[in-house]
């Protein structure tokens, strides 16, 4: 039996989501056709725009539906800066969280390489948290010189929540918009796009029980960005491209039923994380927990655990070979890991963050594939530590 | 056995894998990350550094329903092999950057690594072949094909971990036949162009490379009589035996062509000498590491000084504490740093670096 442990990467799709997706695939009918099929289309894009919207306390207006976060995470950054920037020549910075995940830190850095915006990362604590002194300070020194501040929701690596309603007091005195990637948050924690004051937030399907490729970037009514992808005009001329009606109603047939099901589903899931948790330590004692250690502060699924002297990819590979699927939660380039930018702004010592696992549990989680992460961890510990040995005696070899 | 198989992306390696899963073995395929950033794309005839053939090697473990991991090996590699590399340049010698990544990268930092994760043995791509004795002690011996044959760069490895040392591509009748085999298995990368030359070098220009890495002051080119005849832009960017673009103002007396003899970058002078004075019958090496059991003062041996050199033969003058032997034939432009592998028929004998030609 396989313990599917990486629901941050990819949640199942919920049964109702699938068989929505399956119904809708069959249909045909482009959305911005006029005949009756485009007709029919267009109303099963726009029930599904009204339904992600309802849930998540947004205007259906204010719903643009992408292929998923990366694409609204661009939207959203480089769409605000452009527009910001072509409103005010002196609007070049950016303030952004050093631990967002790389659809805004690539998209922030690229910005920085090739239309000279000027970028602040904004530190965080220990924990993961971002340092909100550091915002209002860096707002302050020249509020009309920043063009946007995007803060994510909550952490995808360390599941740390971030203070995103004071990131967005600090910015709305001074009218600076705020985006915020809530792709880990939507569906595992409570989310309010009207209360949360937000500009701007990137949800995405596949985190939530819905389909790789479908997502939306939740965007206030009367925030102007500039278009990334020009054409057909769609979307309001904001995301042009045929809609994929197929996933956008399984999207919004996701959202709906994990945002309803969040209050209770996010409580099962952190006592099952707390157990995962505690399991793992009876067997590892060391072992660390990386985040926040109060449950109040983290993602219900996700546990961080840092593993001395052990490589993420022995212990990856050992797992793997026991059934138990995992990450180490570190972006790949090209499936090289990279040093966690994550670990390294919350201070962690590489020599600790090289031995570093996410477990991230979701909807199909059960105390049964925490039972077989306990059974497995000890000797996969033990052995992946013999081979962190091989590897430094090799090394003076 | 539970075999790891190295994978670079190559068609030599994912067929090994392939001959590995045929045998019964359970394997995983591993690709090395050697840098930490990896070109995008392949220019050229190049494998095993860019993301392309980390791709191309996932896409192979995937054909052959193998697990799949790519292990970063960068820090080990750039510090002991292109860091090596160019500090044995910056001396004036010439290494050969794949045997120390045979002895140090795959046959060390990665067999160490996967004999601790519980693995029984490590398979690559390489050209040779292991043998067992009648009492099960591994030997190493050239490929069967003769024009493939990669033995030499596998001259460092102990009987320890020739042990544990798969070859599976030792008795292919030649490169056609595995990329025929490629193709038949359905492995995308049949046509993939060999790589060939030293693939941390990325455009293949090694001169220009270490000239980037290798500070370089003018000094002088002088004849084995200690005679002044040129200048030269810095002694690291010469080679034994080389001749060309050695710009000597003054033709030598006979009027032959002349030859970089020596390279001292201490003294950053380059002397040169005929054709004759390039070849040696003493050939001085460091301390030698043996495949198999050590060879007897006397021995008649072959020896090969470069991956695609020719063996001759020669006869074991010392063993200890270094290797020396002599060659009756002789041996041209033989440069301290190469490594001089020993042969008894078709099994490799061990290895050595050598020192001093004389």
């Amino acid at each position: 039996m396989t313990a599917y442990l990486d629901h941050a990467a990819t949640t199942p799709m919920l049964p109702e989501a699938l068989a929505a997706m399956a119904a809708e695939l069959a249909e045909p009918g482009n959305a911005s056709s006029l005949h009756s099929s485009g007709r029919r289309a267009r109303r099963v894009v726009e029930e599904s725009r009204e339904q992600v919207a309802a849930t998540l306390d947004a205007g259906p207006h204010e719903v643009v539906f992408t292929a998923g976060g990366t694409e609204a995470d661009n939207l959203a950054v480089k769409g605000l800066y452009w527009q910001r920037i072509g409103q005010d020549s002196r609007r070049r910075r950016i303030l952004a969280g050093a631990v967002e995940h790389h659809a805004v830190l690539d998209p922030v850095a690229w910005l920085r390489e090739h239309e000279g915006a000027e970028v602040v990362w904004l530190p965080v604590d220990h924990l993961g948290r971002l340092d909100v002194d550091v915002l209002r300070a860096e707002i302050q020194r020249d509020p009309a010189s920043v063009a946007l501040v995007t803060v994510m929701w909550a952490n995808n690596e360390v599941g740390t929540v971030q203070p995103v309603a004071q990131v967005v007091a600090a910015a709305r005195e001074h009218g600076i918009p705020v985006h915020s990637d809530a792709v880990q948050a939507v569906g595992a924690l409570p989310v309010d796009f009207a209360a949360s004051g937000l500009d701007a937030l990137t949800l995405t399907g596949h985190k939530l029980g819905g389909p790789v490729g479908a997502g939306a970037l939740l965007l206030r009514r009367g925030v102007d960005l500039t278009p990334v992808l020009h054409g057909g005009g769609q979307e309001r001329g904001v995301r042009s491209g045929t809609l994929d009606v197929a996933a956008v109603r399984a999207l919004a047939v996701a959202a709906v039923a994990a945002v309803a099901r969040q209050p209770h589903e996010s409580v099962r899931v952190a006592a099952l994380r707390d157990s995962l948790v505690a399991g793992v330590r009876s067997v590892v004692p060391d072992v660390a927990l990386s985040g926040d250690p109060d449950p109040a502060g983290r993602l219900p699924g996700n546990a961080h655990l840092t593993f001395e002297g052990c490589e993420g990819d022995s212990l990856l590979y050992l797992l793997d070979a026991r059934g138990v699927e995992c990450s180490t939660g570190s972006a790949c380039q090209a499936g090289v890991p990279q040093p966690s930018h994550v670990l390294q702004a919350m201070g962690v010592e590489d020599s600790r963050a090289r031995g570093a696992l996410r477990f991230s549990l979701g909807h199909t989680s059960t105390p049964a594939d925490v039972a077989e992460l306990v059974a497995a961890i000890g000797p996969v510990v033990e052995r992946a530590r013999t081979a962190g040995l091989a590897r430094v005696h090799g090394a003076s070899r | 056995m539970r075999v790891l198989a190295a994978m670079s992306g190559g068609v030599d390696s994912a067929v090994a894998a392939a001959r590995a899963v045929d045998a019964g073995h359970e394997v995983v395929g591993v690709h090395l990350a050697l840098s930490r950033n990896p070109a995008t794309a392949r220019n050229g005839a190049r494998g095993c550094c860019t993301v392309e053939d980390a791709r191309d090697a996932r896409r192979a473990a995937d054909v052959l329903g193998i697990p799949f991991y790519v292990w970063d090996l960068a820090e080990d590699f750039t510090r002991e092999v292109i860091d090596d590399f160019v500090a044995e340049y910056a001396a004036g010698r010439t290494p050969n950057p794949c045997v120390r990544c045979n002895e140090k990268i795959k046959f060390s930092a990665l067999l160490d690594k996967a004999l601790a994760l519980g693995f029984d043995a490590l398979a690559t791509g390489h050209y040779a072949r292991v043998l067992r004795t009648g009492d099960g002690t591994p030997e190493l011996h050239r490929a069967l094909d003769a024009a493939k044959d990669q033995s030499y760069v596998l001259g460092v490895l102990t009987p320890e971990r020739l042990d544990t040392a798969l070859f599976p591509l030792g008795d292919a009748a030649d490169k056609k036949a595995v990329r025929a085999e490629a193709d038949r298995r359905g492995l995308m990368v049949a046509e993939k162009p060999d790589s060939h030359d030293i693939c941390f070098v990325p455009d293949g220009d090694t001169r220009t490379w270490l000239g980037a890495r290798i500070p370089s002051r003018p000094g002088d080119v002088l004849d084995t009589d200690g005679e002044l005849v040129g200048a030269h832009s810095g002694a690291a960017g010469y080679t034994v035996g080389q001749r060309r673009g050695l710009n000597l103002g003054r033709p030598a007396a006979d009027g032959r062509p002349r030859y970089v003899l020596e390279v001292s970058t201490a003294d950053n002078t380059v002397t040169v000498g005929s054709a004759e004075e390039l070849v040696t019958d003493v050939l001085a090496a460091g301390p030698p590491t043996w495949c198999g059991p050590a060879p007897s003062v006397g021995d008649t041996l072959g020896v090969q000084v470069q991956a695609h050199g020719r063996e001759v033969g020669c006869v074991v003058e010392q063993l200890e504490p270094a290797l020396v032997v002599s060659v009756p034939d002789g041996l041209r432009a033989v440069a301290p740093g190469q490594t001089a592998v020993l042969y008894d028929g078709t099994r490799v004998v061990g290895s050595a670096t050598v020192g001093t030609a004389s």
